[in-house]
């Protein structure tokens, strides 16, 4: 049981990285109908910014840390909907998510060339020891992750849910003819949204690219699991992508302990598959019928 | 008559170009600079780079300027392929690297079917095996290395029960094969055997299994940066166990990663800078200020394996591509005739390699050398 626990808590752990992307998913899906491909890339980008930062700079970590992060959120928070997204959408769906596609490459060559092709050490605010829970040793590190991660999803909830700003962009994403009819400032809502994809993406890197260390490579991985998360989840619902987030990181750690390392990649795809053929919305996802 | 002038002058200056490059010998090194092996590939890159500037500023071989070029393979076996047979295209006289196993055997045949020296950095025992009289290494194979690492296990560790994690490539596949006899005949059981993945970034439910393994000791055998990753996820779960592994988990950029979790690492070592011989420590020290970091025993290899190609052209007093080769081939090379070599070297018939090698451990992040440990075939 003890063991199981473990396996469960590190699970979760990494579920809740995949949640945080897999948000940034549907946040971008919502409101420009499309699949940014890059979101892999964007966990891994923010941590490399930041050593950057600090290497270029000699800035001490908390000043390279500000730079790093607040470069991202400019760059591929609102630059990202300002420079793709924009210019692309007016072209359909398809292009954009292929210039998603090359944008992920961009970035992934882009921080291989201009920082290191090689992991680099990022450092982690909290203590790498292990605490006592139901008898099994668990990792601080990974409730930290878990406690962060759940933090900034419940904030989101209750800034979409709960604020006035949050259901402007709500309306924005349901129905953005309607939400200018009413007033709502339709473009700046949308930009908010990017902005707030990139502020996730964030969080994402630094809770874990002390345990993955900060690598270009690094989004490949996360990028595939989060996609999966999200289509198991539900692509149109912010909490549907938290379950899917947090399925597949459970059912990958325990086919890794299982079964293998080896088919650790096989398993969530298998998870797809079948909830693409049982219920194609997402174990939360609403139901969608568009007229063609 | 002034466009044959021409034809006759455009012609020299042709014919000029390849005069030219007719006084260097060129070297291709194929070597991961980016993928799963960077971090290997590029200390082999420095190593050679050293290599051969100390080699140009000296004179050269036999006069002839050393030219290096560097393919990266991107850790790809079909990349390293294509960047093999571009090297010979371009008249290599020697293929250098790469490191990875996989790669080296999925594009050795192009070298020896253009009978041209490919001198590799891997480890895994089976590339040596089939019979290309073309390929040497660098490093000690893990056919060698292996029973030296049941040995210790058995004497120093007094280990009853051993977890076995490796990487599941050409690397890893061939060290779990050839360390799983070993613990049989030394008598130590397998408590549990984790294959991990190459490039693997979470590695907290293999250090699960391993602890709740309750083994005596952890062989670890993974490359660089997955070494890093299994340390640290190691030290997450408070695994306090002997972490016993090859050269790579005590390398210089596994230290670095994996920070105080590499404390307390242990185990045989191929190659190091900490070694008690001063051309190595001599060596480590002008890595360091040349390049700004550590070399790891990678480094070493691409300076020995420029060597060893300086060594054999001027035993042979020929720049023969083919003899090149067939000097290596059962050659001693002692580091009083060439002290580029580092240490004194036996290169065996299948291209393997018999020398010293050390058993170190890790204390407060510096990897300290105890024993020496004498050659196979003293």
């Amino acid at each position: 049981m003890a063991e199981f626990t473990a396996y469960l808590i590190a699970g979760i752990a990494t579920g809740a990285i995949y949640a945080l992307a897999a948000i940034g998913f549907t946040l971008v899906w919502q409101t420009s109908q499309t699949i940014n491909f890059a979101q892999g890339e964007f966990v891994m980008l923010p941590a490399v910014l930041v050593l950057l930062a600090v290497k270029l700079f000699g800035a001490p970590l908390w000043l390279g840390a500000l730079i790093g992060i607040f470069a991202f959120i400019l760059i591929f928070g609102a630059g990202f909907k300002l420079v793709v997204v924009d210019p692309m959408i007016r072209h359909g769906v398809l292009p954009l998510a292929i210039a998603t596609m090359a944008l992920s490459i961009i970035m992934k060559e882009g921080a291989k060339d201009g920082f290191s092709a090689e992991a680099q050490n990022f450092p982690s605010f909290v203590p790498t020891s292990t605490i006592e829970v139901f008898g099994a040793a668990i990792s601080l590190q990974h409730l930290t992750i878990i406690a962060c991660a759940f933090a900034v999803i419940g904030a989101l909830q209750w800034f979409v849910g709960g604020t006035r700003l949050g259901r402007q962009m709500q309306a924005t994403a349901q129905n953005p003819t309607v939400a200018r009819i009413l007033g709502i400032p339709v473009e700046r809502m949308v930009l908010l949204t990017f902005v707030i994809n990139a502020a996730l993406a964030v969080v994402a890197s630094v809770l874990i690219s002390p345990i993955y260390l900060a690598k270009f490579s690094n989004g490949e991985v996360i990028g595939l699991f989060a996609f999966i998360a999200a289509i198991v989840g539900g692509f149109n619902q912010v909490r549907g992508a938290l379950v899917g987030g947090l399925v597949v990181g459970v059912i990958d750690s325990l086919a890794a302990a299982y079964i293998s390392s080896s088919y650790r990649l096989a398993v969530p795809l298998v998870l797809l598959v079948v909830i693409i053929l049982l219920k194609p919305e997402g174990l939360m996802g609403r139901k969608e019928e568009r007229r063609v | 008559m002034k466009s044959k002038l021409a034809i006759a002058a455009m012609l020299a200056a042709g014919l000029a170009l390849p005069a030219s490059a007719q006084d260097k010998i060129k070297l291709v090194d194929v070597i991961e600079l980016s993928g799963a092996g960077a971090t290997a590939g590029t200390n082999f890159k420095n190593g050679a780079d050293l290599a051969v500037a100390d080699i140009n500023a000296k004179g050269g071989i036999l006069g002839k300027q050393v030219e290096i070029v560097h393919y990266d393979s991107q850790t790809n076996p079909g990349n390293t392929r294509a960047a093999v047979q571009r090297g010979i295209d371009e008249g290599a006289y020697a293929i250098l690297g790469p490191v990875f196993s996989g790669p080296i055997a999925a594009s050795m045949q192009i070298s020896q079917r253009a009978e041209t020296a490919q001198i590799v950095a891997g480890e895994a025992a089976g590339f040596t095996k089939q019979g290309n009289p073309y390929i040497f290494r660098t490093s000690l194979s893990q056919a060698a290395a292996m029973p030296k690492i049941a040995k210790y296990l058995k004497d120093t560790v007094k280990a009853g029960s051993v977890a076995v994690v490796w990487v599941n490539n050409d690397f890893g596949k061939g060290g779990r094969d050839a360390i799983l006899p070993e613990l049989e005949k030394a008598g130590i059981k397998v408590a549990v055997d984790v294959a991990t993945e190459q490039g693997q970034a979470d590695f907290a439910a293999d250090a699960i299994k391993v602890k709740n393994s309750n083994a005596d000791a952890v062989f670890v055998y993974l490359n660089e940066e997955e070494s890093a990753r299994f340390l640290r996820a190691a030290k997450q779960q408070g695994i306090t166990k002997p972490m016993i592994g090859e050269t790579t988990l005590l390398g210089a950029k596994v230290l670095e990663l994996a920070g105080d979790a590499a404390n307390g690492v242990r185990g045989h070592v191929g190659l190091s800078t900490d070694a008690p011989i001063p051309a190595l420590q001599e060596f480590g020290k002008r890595y360091r200020e040349k390049y700004g970091f550590a070399s790891d025993h990678n480094g070493i290899k691409g300076y020995m394996a420029v060597h060893m190609v300086k060594w054999a052209t001027e035993k042979q007093k020929k720049i023969d591509r083919k003899g090149l080769a067939d000097t290596l081939r059962g050659a001693t090379i002692k580091a009083s005739e060439e002290p580029g070599i580092l240490m004194d070297t036996v290169i065996e018939q299948n291209g393997d390699l018999d020398r010293e090698s050390f058993l170190a451990e890790v204390i407060d992040g510096k990897q300290v050398i105890n024993t020496t440990l004498p050659r196979i075939k003293p």
